[in-house]
């Protein structure tokens, strides 16, 4: 590209009154298309050295070291290049180009009323023929009305699905990590456990029916002295000396609810820090959900494994239209 | 160079040029462009830093475009679960959903394939910012009047769709990070009344997460919010082309001509900026890490990672989610829950319509006129400035509120203060910077109409025979003066008489009045403009102004 413009200026224009900055320019211009063009070349290096240089293996424990290190490589050198090519650029249009400000006259911007009245607008007449233009929207405005069909398909999946989870009497607790069956004797008090019902792994791999019940069976398991419990009316024996058991899913927007704090009993919720009392029935103390978690009741089996009574008594998640209030 | 070289030269230039005039003809014989090409080379682009900051965001979608061609050739869209066994050893052996897989291996594997997600990453970043800022240029002087009240509503339906592509292109890789994203959004869908359980089940084909939503999210990324960018940009430029640029006001730039570069100059410089954007985004994305997605795992529901935050351009609605007080009522013993509701759905919804129809309510209250080619000075609308900045402290709060857990963390103290805090903070302060922004706009109109009649101080104080201090004062020239005084003055108008003589009650009366009511809002407090006569009656006595503005008139410091 620099090659087009002579460093030293033709004998046609008037270079003694031209500044000293302007001078150099073009020089300025062609150090910086140079400089570009060097990055390209050390990038290409670069690549050939990669290439020959680095076994698959990595660099760091991760794997991950050998591309952080091609990474920055090709990014700086391909990103400067292109960078100081572009500047050279408007280094150049800004001194060399010849610029001077130009005037334009605009014409006036709009349509010339003649115009619109004999063509476009009064050539549809849509105006005068109101029976055709009625029908004409009339029938638009019932077109959308076959979706409505389409969508009433999707409703008794949508409550049934959301209404009911994979526990229900008698489920194990299995513990999230190892799927392993879970006795009073294995949580200490001030322990929360993640866990997932039995019947969970009955579910089949394929299709999505696992993701979907992780989505809202998963449960946090608890122990603390059954004398911080505070057990609402009819929630009396839903705990096993002190371990108790709430739904993960946040009733504000259904992440999962996580972050435990053992000596105040609450757990917050990292998404939008909705704070639930674990010792108060899941009572909501700060932020924007509006319902407490849902209490899975728990019982022991013959074996001494902890197990649900039943499922839980309430939708788990967050709220819609349909629940029952 | 030698005169050796330039003969050497001189041979191979003219082929090139010859050759490049057959091509330029031939095209121009079939296509019939010259007249085309005349009316064009003609056009005149003005000069300013801020018309390139929609330059900006179109070459940074040029960028997005051009990566994600790349991405496509090896992402895959599915949320088929396989064993990961690539290049990241940490995830080995471990279950996870094809997107997920394809996106470790562009990472590890792919040459260059970290760069170009990274590059796809940030360019976006710098689409979305440029597109707001450019709103902002555009707002702050006035930009959007009749006749460009159309492309103002094309330009924010561009804004819409870079944050729906930006979030879209999010969810894609179907990480713990997109995935709670989408547990969010699910939330939200599901708060709709009545249709919310509907809806949700459509989009997601079955219960949430089900097995559908990354390639139904990804025909939308790829495919239809890429198309309607293009199509409302073409819009939007060809409006742009047939209506002129904006300018700036001065001596000779009026509504009906404009001044600046010509049009070759203008493709010369734009070529640099789009190189150049092209450059600041590669070197980001070789130097800054962004959404490092095997840190943080495949999407687990059960799952979550503290600290969890969508991009900034969403986070505005998750801090309003943060904030919002947890309410709920019953309707006809239906559920509504008013805390997913109002920051969901409601908010966005009164922004973005308050931005759509700002233009017509405006130009309700100014009863402007014809059109309005000429910018204005944001001091110069103190109301709409105000409004302006009352608008970006608002979302800047809820900006900050959607990271109020961070901040907690950092500055050490719990959340629920943070969070109190900016639930005062967010409905006391932006009519706290509306307020004063107005008066800072009030004052700098003030000073401007100080400097036209007493002219610039420069900062010259001079001491006279008998002991008084004077500050000497250069009078402006015409050119600072008309650059000073060449805006519209509004003063409120009166709604007119109730009824007319004959006790008639007058027609519109009370749309009138409401106009009128506005019109005092945006006017009352006006700074009066100076007049050529008052600035001469002024000047007189401080010396002869001079045209030029080379030497200087003096007068007494006030």
């Amino acid at each position: 590209m620099t090659h087009t413009y002579s460093p030293q200026p033709s004998s046609n224009q008037t270079t003694t009154t031209e500044p000293p900055a302007r001078r150099h320019t073009p020089r300025q211009v062609a150090g910086l298309f140079i400089v570009a063009v060097s990055l390209a070349v050390s990038l290409v290096v670069a690549a050939a050295i990669f290439y020959f240089g680095f076994s698959g293996d990595g660099l760091g424990a991760d794997g991950a070291g050998e591309v952080r290190v091609t990474n920055l490589v090709i990014g700086l050198t391909l990103g400067l290049a292109l960078l100081l090519a572009g500047a050279g650029v408007v280094h150049w249009s800004r001194v060399v180009m010849p610029g001077p400000d130009v005037v334009e006259r605009s014409s006036d911007d709009a349509s010339v009323p003649a115009q619109r009245d004999s063509g476009a607008v009064r050539g549809a007449r849509l105006g005068r023929r109101k029976l055709i233009r009625n029908s004409l929207l009339g029938a638009l405005a019932l077109l959308p009305v076959p979706a409505v069909w389409a969508l009433r398909r999707f409703d008794p999946l949508a409550s049934t699905g959301r209404e009911r989870t994979a526990w229900t009497e008698g489920v194990r607790l299995l513990t999230d990590v190892g799927y392993r069956p879970i006795r009073v004797s294995d949580l200490q008090v001030g322990e929360m456990v993640s866990v997932m019902p039995a019947s969970y792994l009955e579910l089949p791999d394929e299709g999505p029916a696992r993701l979907n019940e992780r989505a809202k069976s998963p449960v946090m398991l608890v122990r603390m002295q059954p004398d911080e419990l505070s057990a609402a009316e009819g929630r009396e024996n839903w705990h096993v000396d002190g371990i108790v058991a709430y739904s993960k899913i946040c009733t504000h927007l259904g992440c999962p609810v996580s972050l435990y704090d053992r000596t105040t009993h609450h757990v917050l919720c990292p998404c939008h820090q909705a704070t639930f009392d674990l010792a108060d029935n899941g009572a909501v103390l700060f932020g924007p959900a509006t319902r407490p978690l849902p209490q899975l009741p728990l019982a022991i089996d013959d074996d001494g494994y902890l197990v649900a009574r039943s499922d839980f008594t309430e939708p788990v998640g967050p709220g819609y239209w349909e629940r029952q209030a | 160079m030698t005169e050796a070289a330039e003969t050497r030269t001189t041979p191979r230039r003219g082929w090139v040029l010859s050759q490049a005039e057959r091509l330029v003809e031939s095209v121009d014989q079939r296509a019939r462009s010259s007249r085309w090409l005349r009316r064009n080379a003609g056009r005149v682009s003005p000069d300013h830093w801020s018309f390139w900051l929609g330059h900006l965001a179109l070459f940074s979608f040029v960028v997005i475009v051009l990566s994600g061609l790349l991405l496509v050739l090896w992402f895959k869209p599915s949320m088929a679960p396989v064993t990961y066994d690539g290049a990241y050893e940490p995830l080995g052996g471990v279950v996870v959903s094809e997107a997920y897989a394809s996106t470790l291996d562009i990472s590890f594997e792919v040459r260059g394939g970290l760069l170009v997600r990274q590059v796809h990453y940030w360019a976006t970043h710098v689409f979305v910012a440029a597109m707001a800022v450019h709103l902002l240029r555009v707002f702050f002087t006035g930009a959007f009047r009749t006749p460009r009240k159309g492309n103002w509503l094309i330009g924010l339906g561009l804004l819409v769709l870079g944050v729906v592509g930006g979030y879209t292109g999010h969810a894609l890789p179907d990480d713990l990070l997109s995935g709670t994203g989408l547990r969010v959004v699910e939330g939200g869908i599901l708060a709709i009344p009545i249709v919310g359980t509907y809806l949700s089940s459509a989009i997601f084909g079955g219960e949430y997460p089900g097995d559908d939503i990354v390639s139904r999210l990804y025909l939308l990324h790829v495919f239809l919010v890429p198309a309607l960018i293009v199509a409302l940009l073409a819009a939007h430029l060809v409006l742009v082309r047939r209506q002129g640029h904006t300018r700036w006001g001065g001596a000779g730039k009026t509504g009906r001509s404009s001044v600046g570069s010509p049009f070759a100059v203008h493709i010369a410089r734009a070529g640099a900026y789009l190189l150049m954007v092209f450059g600041v985004v590669l070197v980001m994305a070789g130097t800054l890490q962004i959404n490092p997605v095997w840190l943080r795992g495949p999407y687990d529901p059960a799952h979550v990672g503290a600290g969890s935050q969508p991009d900034w351009y969403i986070a505005f609605l998750d801090g309003a989610l943060r904030l919002m007080p947890p309410w709920q009522i019953d309707v006809f013993g239906h559920e509504v829950t008013l805390s997913v509701v109002i920051p969901a759905m409601v908010l966005p919804g009164i922004m973005i319509t308050a931005l759509a129809i700002y233009p017509w309510i405006e130009q309700k209250v100014t009863g402007a006129e014809g059109d309005g080619h000429i910018l204005e000075r944001p001091r110069n609308m103190p109301t709409r400035t105000g409004l302006g900045v009352g608008f970006i402290v608002f979302f800047v709060l809820l900006w900050i509120a959607g990271g109020n857990d961070v901040i907690a963390t950092a500055v050490d103290v719990p959340v629920n203060w943070v969070t109190r805090f900016l639930q005062v903070s967010v409905i006391v302060m932006p009519p706290l910077a509306y307020s004063v922004t107005k008066r800072i706009c009030l004052g700098l109109q003030r000073r401007d109409r100080d400097t036209l009649v007493h002219g610039r101080d420069t900062g010259v104080t001079v001491v006279s025979r008998d002991g008084r201090f004077s500050g000497v004062h250069r009078p402006l020239n015409r050119h600072e003066a008309y650059a000073l005084t060449s805006y519209e003055h509004r003063v409120p108008f009166e709604p007119g008489p109730e009824t007319d003589e004959n006790g008639i009650p007058a027609p519109r009366q009370r749309g009138a009045k409401v106009r009128a009511w506005l019109s005092k809002v945006y006017f009352v407090d006006v700074i009066d403009q100076p007049t050529a006569a008052g600035i001469g009656a002024s000047a007189g006595d401080a010396g002869q102004s001079d045209a030029t503005g080379q030497s200087g008139g003096r007068m007494e410091g006030s």
